[in-house]
Parts: structure tokens; sequence; C-alpha cells
């Protein structure tokens, strides 16, 4: 399979993989993502792969990318007939494979939350409620296989794009579909290939954006690992609509699987002609390489990840020149993100038309979401842009563990925002979403329970933020390093009635006079909490108290006598022996012993101490 | 400890050769010489620089601008501790805390014995798995201040 494709021979290719596929009757797909590597895939996909050779290796084992349901890993599916099981062990492999076309393994399969068996993918809210678009690869194919992806139509688009299309009509294509760049701030990307296309130039260069460093945010990471090709084709039509030969793909360090599978997606299509000299016989050459990049949050940002590729410390540059007229090497260039190349060869093949009559009228398509923090269901999800957030935390996420209350969802990382639980109707559109005080950014989303304190959760932010701030300017450099300076006070019961003052003061400044987005935004965890939470600020600050019970300093640790049930719980978490507690006692706690580090906080069921 | 063997300076003599003339390469240089030395002591830095043709200080700039470079000579064992958002809301600041009381190491640096080099990381994007622990290579999901410290101890 060494030949250079044409056209004619990538859809051969296509049929006769295809075929391929379909033949071979039982499959059973197996997640090998960061998360199900972490819970052990690796010795199950090799025990998988034993037990069917020993059973006549009637039944094909597929290692694939992530699947998104990340927190029941490892996930295995059974084809046909779309059968799931849930935290598979590799001693578990031999049922596994005598389950292929036959009755399922019933301890494996997926429990709803009333306990009750599900077999099929799709009768379970977690699948049916999302539309795979970007993701339509998940858990179907081989990352590491480029004939898996050519026989879901992998190239397909480029091919189109090369030969039916001239390239204002590419730009023109992608424009009609409404598609705004995934990464964060949601500016259209039809336009930024129009500015970049119209700049006068031989050298001209497309850089993905792997550099997914907002906390909380796993979605790249997934694309990258399950579904590589997208994200070439994704930028080979970027190059082919602005006119470049060379490009990088920006990645961060701490992603090995995710490089790994991009290095080897890359050798794959250069064997075959999809990428290098005279791509498909159309007389177009392009060819880009994997930059890993050296751990710093600001290098997301366009400027800074354009010094960081040259070598320099990553540091942003201010705007104008736009990098579409000066970018890399100062030239134009054009970056988008991971989830928004992914979904480019889709709407060229397709056309535009599929994609803006999904979602809302300014925000169209699907947006895909890291869901995490505490809700049962953690993963990563696709859905329409216009999906309540309820839905997203209620139905698919299946709402919040234990007994505890939603409080809060933060959305878009440092630089979003908290939406409280009365407004979870809010739709994901990033205008709904900006109004309601965060921002769609990267699709981080995390559900917060009543034991998150805000004001807890700001600090962390700013000290998130102040030490990612590269330093260059002063507004970001030292306002950041003020804020948090306040709000560590504030979490230590040293907070003055003018502090809130201050912090508004400084986020005004910051926001206004900081070079990049990075300072821009850093302030929006703190106007945010305190746009929805200000009571829990005032309560730090004039009664001393933490309402969440998280800040231990405004802690008392003491067992409230009066609604202790004498259930012992807080006495098993204590790891310092410092809770004295016998059956049918009031439990209470020794100061002298206890280190303050929340354990019997937590093991409370009926919150009784203080 | 610091001093380099002649193996490992070889090694990035010839990691320097092979990029000197690419243009924006010296942080790959910089990765992969840290791969060999473990960390930067200043000569490594100094026999970067002149390799690559390029100021001291334009070196040391870029090695203390990425938190993925080194100038502290790690433990035996790297253990780093997810500190996103999704690993603090579920209480990795408390696995942090126990970590560092049980083992006598504070967050980024080194234990007295050199057993274990302690570094709170920002998001692995492993959020699935939250709080999160990579012990090495080993990746750890779901830990708790109790089963991080006995994970731990498996490592001499």
């Amino acid at each position: 399979m060494s030949a250079r494709l044409d056209r004619a021979a990538l859809t051969a290719m296509r049929d006769f993989e295809r075929a391929a596929l379909e033949t071979f009757a039982p499959r059973v797909f197996c997640c090998s993502g960061t998360g199900c590597h972490a819970t052990g895939s690796i010795p199950l996909i090799a025990a998988l792969r034993e037990e069917s050779a020993r059973q006549g290796g009637a039944v094909q084992v597929i290692e694939t990318g992530c699947n998104g349901f990340c927190a029941l890993g490892p996930v295995v599916i059974m084809q046909p007939g779309g059968v799931l099981y849930c935290k598979v062990r590799a001693q578990d492999a031999a049922e596994v494979i005598a389950s292929a076309g036959g009755r399922p393994v019933e301890r494996l399969l997926y429990r709803d939350p009333e306990g009750n068996a599900v077999a099929g993918m799709d009768s379970i809210p977690f699948f049916a409620l999302q539309r795979p678009w970007i993701l339509r690869n998940k858990g179907r194919i081989d990352p590491e296989n480029i004939g898996h992806a050519i026989a879901h139509e992998a190239y397909q688009g480029l091919a189109k794009a090369l030969f039916d299309m001239t390239p204002e009509g590419v730009v023109e294509e992608v424009r009609a579909s409404g598609l705004r760049g995934r990464g964060g701030a949601g500016f259209p990307t039809g336009l930024k290939w129009k500015f970049a296309a119209a700049s006068p130039g031989d050298v001209k260069y497309v850089l993905c954006n792997a550099d997914e460093g907002d906390p909380g945010a796993f979605m790249d990471r997934s694309i990258l690992e399950s579904d590589p090709h997208a994200v070439l084709e994704g930028m080979l039509i970027a190059a082919v609509a602005i006119g470049s030969r060379h490009g990088y793909i920006y990645c961060r360090s701490e992603y090995p699987l995710a490089i790994h599978r991009l290095t080897v997606a890359i050798a794959q299509a250069r064997e075959l002609g999809l990428l290098g000299e005279n791509i498909l016989g159309s007389g177009f050459s392009f060819d880009l390489e994997i930059y890993q990049g050296a751990g710093a949050f600001v290098c997301g940002e366009e400027t800074a990840l354009m010094r960081s590729i040259e070598g320099r410390r990553g540091m942003p540059v201010p705007r104008p020149p736009f990098p579409a007229q000066q970018g890399l090497w100062g030239k134009p260039t054009v970056l988008n993100n991971v989830e928004t190349l992914a979904g480019v060869g889709a709407i060229i093949r397709l056309g535009a038309a599929c994609h803006a009559g999904v979602g809302t009228e300014g925000s169209t398509g699907t947006k895909v979401f890291a869901l995490s923090g505490d809700v049962n269901n953690i993963g990563l999800v696709e859905v329409d842009m216009g999906t309540p957030l309820s839905v997203l935390v209620n139905d698919i996420g299946g709402g919040v563990p234990g007994k505890r209350k939603c409080k809060a969802v933060q959305l878009g990382g440092p630089s979003g925002g908290s939406i409280p639980a009365h407004l979870l109707d809010t739709p994901v559109d990033y205008e709904a979403i900006t109004k309601a005080g965060a921002i769609m950014g990267s699709g981080g989303v995390i559900v917060m329970n009543d034991r998150t304190c805000m004001v807890d959760m700001a600090r962390f932010f700013m000290d998130f933020i102040q030490d990612e701030s590269c330093g260059k300017c002063t507004p970001c450099r030292e306002g950041t390093r003020r804020q948090l300076e306040i709000l560590t006070r504030i979490c230590e019961g040293k907070g003055e009635p003018c502090d809130l003052r201050a912090l508004e003061d400084l986020a005004a400044v910051i926001t206004d006079a900081s070079l990049c987005g990075l300072g821009q935004t850093a302030s929006n965890p703190i106007l945010s909490a305190l746009r929805h939470f200000r009571d829990e600020f005032e309560a730090h600050i004039a009664e001393k108290r933490c309402p969440a019970k998280r800040c231990v300093a405004l802690l008392k640790f003491e067992v409230d006598e009066s609604r202790c049930r004498k259930c012992g719980l807080c006495f098993k978490a204590c790891p310092a022996g410092a809770v004295i507690w016998a059956k049918k006692q009031t439990a209470r706690i020794d100061r002298e012993k206890c280190v303050q580090c929340l354990a019997c906080f937590q093991a409370c069921p009926f919150d009784c101490i203080d | 400890m610091n001093a380099l063997t002649p193996e490992q300076l070889a090694l990035a003599d010839a990691v320097v050769a092979e990029h000197r003339g690419t243009p924006g390469s010296l942080i790959t240089v910089l990765r992969l010489c840290q791969d060999i030395a473990g960390h930067f002591p200043p000569e490594l830095i100094e026999r970067i620089a002149r390799g690559m043709n390029l100021p001291v200080a334009k070196v040391y700039g870029v090695v203390s601008f990425y938190s993925l470079f080194s100038l502290e000579p790690k433990g035996r064992h790297q253990v780093r501790v997810c500190t996103g958002t999704a690993c603090y809301v579920r209480g990795v600041r408390e696995v942090l805390d126990r970590v560092e009381r049980r083992f006598g190491v504070k967050a980024g640096g080194t234990c007295g014995s050199g057993r274990f080099s302690l570094e709170p990381v920002r998001c692995l994007g492993a959020c699935g798995l939250a709080p999160v622990m990579v012990v090495d290579r080993d990746v750890h999901g779901g830990v708790t201040p109790d089963s991080a410290c006995k994970i731990l101890e498996g490592y001499e």
C-alpha cells in the first residue's frame, strides 16, 4: 500500500476498505484514549486479541481513540448491534469475545440511575442526546490506520476542494457554513481565510493550535487521539484556500499519545501522497510538521504561539499587523483550532448547508464540550449549538453525584465565568453564554456542587492566570498578582469591606490595558463570581464565614451535637486520629491533633461539622 | 551531582549539530537535551548557546520561560499532580497537602532524599479521572489523599 493515490484511487480505496470492514462481521471496538489507558485498556486490548485468536479468530479487535465516556472506561463497543460495555477488565476478555453476535454479558452493561442494565448505545441518554459531527468517527476507527479513516470518507473533502472547486469557492463554502473558530473567540473561519488568501506573498503558513491549555478542556486531545486525519484534512483544505505550502501543528508536550498518533497519521498520509508534492496528482503541494510546546499557557494565544514556533519566548505582540498579513516569520498565516479544522472536511464534502442548518442563527453547527467536575457522566460530548446547558448537565451528564446540588457551571476556562444553577436554561450559543456572564471558550464545562466556594474558585483561577502571565505587560503581571493577594486574604478571613471595590477597579484597568487576550480576560472569573455570588464574598468579609465550608481558615472544626447522627463516617475518614467517636456517641474533634485536611467535612453526609 | 558525563555532553552536542541550521529549533533542542541531562546546569546552557550560535541570555531566557524546562535536578521519580479545575473541584488540594506532609516535599521541589520531585501541573486533559496524579509515566486517576500516599509508597 505504498502507491501514491490519485482521486480515483482514493475513492477505490475508500470502497475497498469499507467493504473489508463490513465483511468482517463481529467486531470489538475498544477505547484506547488517554483516559482508558489509565484505567487499563492496554492490557485489555492484548487480552481481547489473545482471546479472539483462541476462539477461532472470527472476531476482529479494533483499537480506537477516545469514545467520550471517559469516567466508565475502559469502554468496549460490540458491532454489529452497538452493545456497550463499561469498566471492562482484562479478565473479562473471554466473555466479551464469546458474546460477539450473541447474548450480551449482563454484568458489564451500563446501568442507568435506577440500576437497570442498558445494552444499546443509542438507548443511553449520554449518547442518544448527542449529535456527533466533529466526533463522528470516535470509537469507530483505528486512528493509526489510514484505511479506516478513508473508509469513513476522509480526504474526500480535500479531493473535492482540489478538483471541483476554486480556492475562492472553498473560502466561500466555509463562510457560508457559518463556521466560527472553536478555540474560544468565535471568529468566523471563512473570513479569517479570506483575509489570508487576499494577502500577497508566495510563502504562507497554515497553523493548527493544539496547545489546549485551558484547565478542564480535553476536546482537542480527544480529537487528535481518535481522528487525526480529520485535522490533517482540515489543514490541507485551509492550505488550498489560502495558497499555502507549509504548516505546523503546535501541540502541547503534555499530550504524548496525541503527538504519537499525529506522527503516525502524517507518515501514512505522506506515503499515500496526501501530503507532500503533487497531492492526489493535482499539482498542489503541502507538507506539515508537529511542533511541540514546552508548557506555557500563553502560547495558546496566536501571536505568542507563532513566537514560540520561531524558537523564542512565547510572548504576544500587539495587533495589527494581524497574522493574516504578518504572522509566522512575518508571512501571512492562518491559525485555527483543532476542533475548527476537524469539521472542515465534512463541510466541503457535504456542502455548507448541512452545517448552516444545524444550531442557532448566530452559532451554527455543533460544539464539543469536555464535561467534568461534580457530574455523574464525565466525558466528551457533542451537541447542537443552542442546546440548553441543563440538558448537558442533567440529561447527558446525569446530574450531580451524591445528595449534593448543582451550584454553578464554570465555562470557558480561566477567561470564562460561572453560570449559576438557576440560569441553566441558557442555550449554548456564543452570544447567549456571553450574556449570562461566561464565555463559550474552548468548551470546558465544569460542574460545581454546593460544596464549592466561589471565592476560593476565583482565587484558584487568579492563581492560574498569575502563574501563566508571560510578564510582558504590567497590568497583567502586577494587577493579577494584587487580585490574587486580595482573594487569598479574603479566603483566610482577613478580607476588608473595601476589597470588593479594589478587585473591581483592578479588573477594569487590567481588562483595558493588557496587551493580549490572556490579560484582557484575566479578571472574568472574579467579575462573574462577584456578579452571581456577591453574597458569598460578603459572608467571607463581614461575617468571617465560608458558606460552602471550604475555606479552612474560616472553619471552626467543631461538631454540632444537635445535628450529629453518630454515624462515625468522620471518624473513619480522619487521617490524623483527631475525631473522637464510639458507637452511638456524638463525634468530637480534638483540635490538638487536627491537621485541617477537610476529610471529615467531605465525609459527613449531614453537614454537621462547622 | 550537577556535572554532566562525557556521554551526555556528546549526545547533547549531536542534538545541537542536527538542528543547528533549522530556524526556530531552539525549543526542540532544549527539549531533547533535557531528556538527556534531566535538567539544565549552567554548563549545558552555555554549550547549547555556543553550538547554536546564540547569546547565552537568549537560551537562558527561553529555558526560564517554559515550565517544561528545569534548572534544578529532579528526584528519582517525578510526581506530577494535576491542578486543573476539574481536579481542584474534586479535591486535589487535599491530595497535594497530604503528599507534601507525608513525604516532606514542597510542591515544585524535591524531597531531601531525592526520592520524589513533586510538580503540580496545569490540566493534563484527563478530567474524567479527576483528581489525577502521574508518577513517571503511570497515570493514576481518582486519587484520594490516602490512595495517593499508598501509590507513592510503591516507588522507591
